[in-house]
C-alpha cells in the first residue's frame, strides 16, 4: 500500500508564496511588533495576572495554539514564524530580508559538548520550578520574554547559524520533540539529485537563500525534530528539490535510527513537567499551588527538591527499569542506552497528548479572558470588543472531559503502537507500556478523577 | 504462514475494538440505591483553595453550599452545575441544589483574588464518578488495540 503523501508546494503559487521572503518576513515582524508590545504591558500593564494581556496572550492564547494546533498539525511550524530570534538573525546576516551585506556575528561554530538537547532539558527543569510564577506574574512573563530574545541575540553574534533554536529555546526543545508527530514535513524529493549536486548550497547558501539556519543538510533530514520551517533550503535549491508534503501522523516518531539519550531525557522531562503542572495548577491543593509560588521559601524549595527528584530521578529511574524489564522478557540484547533511547519515542504521542489533555483543561475555561483582555489591552477600561465587562465562565464540562479523555486514549493508542514498533519483539515492548499506561492513568486521574 | 503471522491475521479488526470502545462508553452502569437526603457543605474559601478542596454527594441529594470567605473575596463557580456564589471577607455565602448530574465536577474561584486565582479549585462528586472509570477503560482498550489490533 502506498502511503498517503500530499504535496503541498506542488501548485506553482504555492512554492512561490513560500520561496519569496516577503509573506514570512511580514507575519514575523509583526508577531515581533506583537512581541514587543506584550513585554511592555508585561512590564506597565496591570499587575493582576489574569487581566493583563501579556499573561492572557502568551499562556493562554499563544501556549494554547501551539500545543494544539501548531505542533500536532504543523511540527514546527511556528518556529518559522517565531519572532524571537529575528533581531540576532538580522544582526547576524547584517540584512533585514535577503542575503546581502556582512553581519556583526563571530559566526563560531557551536562547542561539540554542548551539542544536543541537554540545555534545553535543562532549560525546561528551570521553567518548571519557576513555573507558578512565570505563568502568574506579568513582569516575570515579560522579563522572561526579553530573556529568551537577549539570549537568541547574544548566540546570533557569537555563533553561527540558529544556535539558540536548535540548542538553547526551551520551547523549542518542546516542540521538537512533538513535530515528529506533525503530518507537515519539508524534505527533499529526490536524494540523487542533492548527492550529485556538489555546491550544496543549501546548507552553505547562495544569493537565492541562506545556508540552513538549523545547520541541516536538507538531504540527510530524516524527521521533523530539527527542521525548523524556515523556508531557506526552499529558496537556495537551483533544482527544486524540496517539498513541503502532507504525510500520515507519526511517521517520524517509529523509526528506531537515530535515536538519543538526551532525546529521552526530554520525553521523559516533557512527561513528569504535565503531571506535576496539573497537580499543581487544576489539583485542590493549595499548599501545592503556594508552595510552588513562593519562590525562595522553605515550602518553594520543597517544591522544587520534588519537581527535580520526580522528573530527573524517580521517572528515569522507573523508565529505565521498564526497559531493563522489557529486555529480560525478551532476550534482547541490545545495548540498555541503545534500548532506552529506542523505547522512549513512544514518550512522544503520549507527552503531547497529555500537554494537550492538560491544555482543553486548563485553557478552554478560561478562554473568555482572552478575549477580554484583547478588548481592554491596555488595561485602561476600555471595552474594544464588549467582553471586559462581563468574563463568563463557559460551560463545558462534559464537552471538555470527553476531549480529555478521548485526546489520552489516543496518545496512549500512539505509544503503545511505537513502543510495539521500536522494540524487537512485542514482548519486549510490554512494561514500557505498562509505564505509558501507569502514566496516562495518573493524569486522568489528576484531570477528571 | 508463520506463528505470528497467523496470530495477527486472528487479531481482532478495527471494527471490533471500536465496537468494545463504544460498550465501554455507554454501558450501563450500576446505581447504587440510596436515599436522597438533605447535606449541608460548609466550603472555606482562603488565597489559593478551598477546604475541604473534594466533597462527595449522593445523586438526588438536596445540597446546601455555604462558601465562608476566609480572607479576601471569594467566588465559588460550580462546572456543570453552572452555579456561582460570592463571599465577602468574613462572611457566609449559601445556596441549595438538587445534585442530580452524577459525575465529578471543578468549583472554581469566580472573583480575583491574587496571583494564583485561575488556579483555586475543588471538586464536587456526585454518586460515582462512572465517566473516569469509562475514560480509564478507554485508555486501558486503546492500548490492548496498539498491541493486539491490526498492524497496519
Amino acid at each position: 500500500m502506498t502511503p498517503i503523501h500530499l504535496e503541498l508546494t506542488q501548485p506553482p503559487a504555492v512554492r512561490a508564496a513560500l520561496q519569496s521572503r516577503w509573506p514570512q518576513w511580514l507575519a514575523q515582524a509583526g508577531l515581533l511588533a506583537g512581541f514587543a508590545f506584550t513585554i511592555q504591558i508585561g512590564l506597565f500593564g496591570p499587575a493582576a495576572g489574569n487581566a493583563n494581556f501579556a499573561v492572557i496572550a502568551v499562556w493562554i492564547a499563544w501556549w494554547t495554539a501551539l500545543k494544539l494546533v501548531f505542533i500536532p498539525f504543523g511540527g514546527r511550524a511556528w518556529c518559522g514564524l517565531c519572532p524571537i530570534p529575528l533581531p540576532g538573525e538580522w544582526l547576524q546576516r547584517g540584512a533585514l530580508l535577503g542575503p546581502a551585506g556582512r553581519g556583526w556575528t563571530l559566526n563560531r561554530r557551536w562547542p561539540r559538548r554542548l551539542r544536543g538537547a541537554w540545555l534545553q532539558v535543562g532549560g525546561f527543569a528551570l521553567i518548571g520550578l519557576f513555573s507558578a510564577v512565570i505563568l502568574t506574574e506579568p513582569r516575570v512573563t515579560a522579563w522572561v520574554l526579553l530573556g529568551l530574545i537577549a539570549l537568541a541575540m547574544i548566540a546570533s553574534v557569537v555563533f553561527e547559524r540558529r544556535a539558540f533554536c536548535r540548542y538553547l529555546c526551551p520551547i523549542g526543545g518542546f516542540t521538537g520533540l512533538y513535530a515528529r508527530l506533525a503530518p507537515l514535513a519539508l524534505r527533499v524529493k529526490d536524494p540523487a539529485v542533492c548527492a550529485a549536486h556538489t555546491e550544496k548550497v543549501c546548507y552553505t547558501g547562495c544569493a537565492g537563500g541562506y545556508g540552513c539556519p538549523w545547520g541541516n543538510f536538507p538531504a540527510a533530514v530524516r524527521d521533523n525534530a530539527y527542521c525548523g520551517l524556515c523556508f531557506e533550503c526552499l529558496r537556495s535549491c537551483p533544482h527544486d528539490n524540496l517539498a513541503l508534503s502532507l504525510r500520515p501522523f507519526g511517521r517520524d516518531v517509529v523509526a528506531r535510527a537515530g535515536a538519543r539519550l538526551d532525546e529521552a531525557w526530554l520525553a521523559l522531562l516533557m512527561l513528569g513537567s504535565v503531571l506535576v503542572y496539573t497537580a499543581v495548577f487544576l489539583g485542590p491543593w493549595g499548599w501545592l499551588k503556594t508552595a510552588a509560588y513562593s519562590v525562595g521559601s522553605p515550602a518553594w524549595l520543597g517544591y522544587a527538591a520534588g519537581f527535580v527528584l520526580i522528573n530527573l530521578g524517580l521517572l528515569p529511574a522507573l523508565f529505565g527499569l521498564a526497559v531493563r524489564a522489557g529486555q529480560a522478557l525478551s532476550g534482547s540484547r541490545r545495548p540498555l542506552r541503545a534500548a532506552f533511547a529506542g523505547q522512549a519515542r513512544s514518550l512522544a504521542p503520549l507527552g503531547l497528548a497529555a500537554w494537550v489533555a492538560f491544555t482543553i483543561a486548563f485553557a478552554f475555561v478560561k478562554f473568555p479572558l482572552v478575549w477580554a483582555v484583547f478588548s481592554d489591552p491596555l488595561g485602561l477600561g476600555w471595552n474594544l470588543l464588549g467582553y471586559s465587562a462581563a468574563v463568563i465562565w463557559p460551560e463545558i464540562s462534559a464537552s471538555s472531559r470527553l476531549a480529555q479523555a478521548a485526546v489520552l486514549a489516543l496518545g496512549m493508542f500512539g505509544a503503545a503502537r511505537v513502543a510495539v514498533r521500536t522494540a524487537d519483539q512485542t514482548r519486549e515492548a510490554l512494561p514500557v507500556i505498562a509505564f505509558c499506561l501507569a502514566a496516562a492513568l495518573a493524569l486522568l486521574w489528576l484531570l477528571i478523577g | 504462514m508463520t506463528p505470528a503471522a497467523l496470530s495477527r491475521s486472528r487479531a481482532p479488526g478495527w471494527a471490533a475494538w471500536l465496537a468494545a470502545a463504544a460498550l465501554v462508553l455507554v454501558w450501563p452502569w450500576p446505581v447504587l440505591a440510596n436515599t436522597p437526603a438533605d447535606r449541608l457543605i460548609r466550603v472555606e474559601g482562603r488565597r489559593f483553595e478551598y477546604a475541604p478542596g473534594t466533597v462527595a454527594v449522593n445523586t438526588g441529594d438536596r445540597v446546601t453550599l455555604e462558601l465562608v470567605a476566609a480572607d479576601v473575596v471569594h467566588g465559588l463557580h460550580l462546572d456543570g452545575y453552572d452555579l456561582t456564589l460570592t463571599a465577602e471577607p468574613g462572611q457566609t455565602a449559601r445556596l441549595t441544589f438538587v445534585a442530580d448530574q452524577p459525575g465529578a465536577f471543578r468549583f472554581r474561584c469566580s472573583i480575583t483574588c491574587g496571583p494564583l486565582h485561575p488556579f483555586m479549585v475543588g471538586q464536587l462528586t456526585v454518586g460515582t464518578n462512572a465517566f473516569f472509570w469509562r475514560a480509564a477503560g478507554l485508555i486501558g482498550l486503546a492500548a490492548l488495540a496498539a498491541v493486539w489490533g491490526p498492524q497496519r
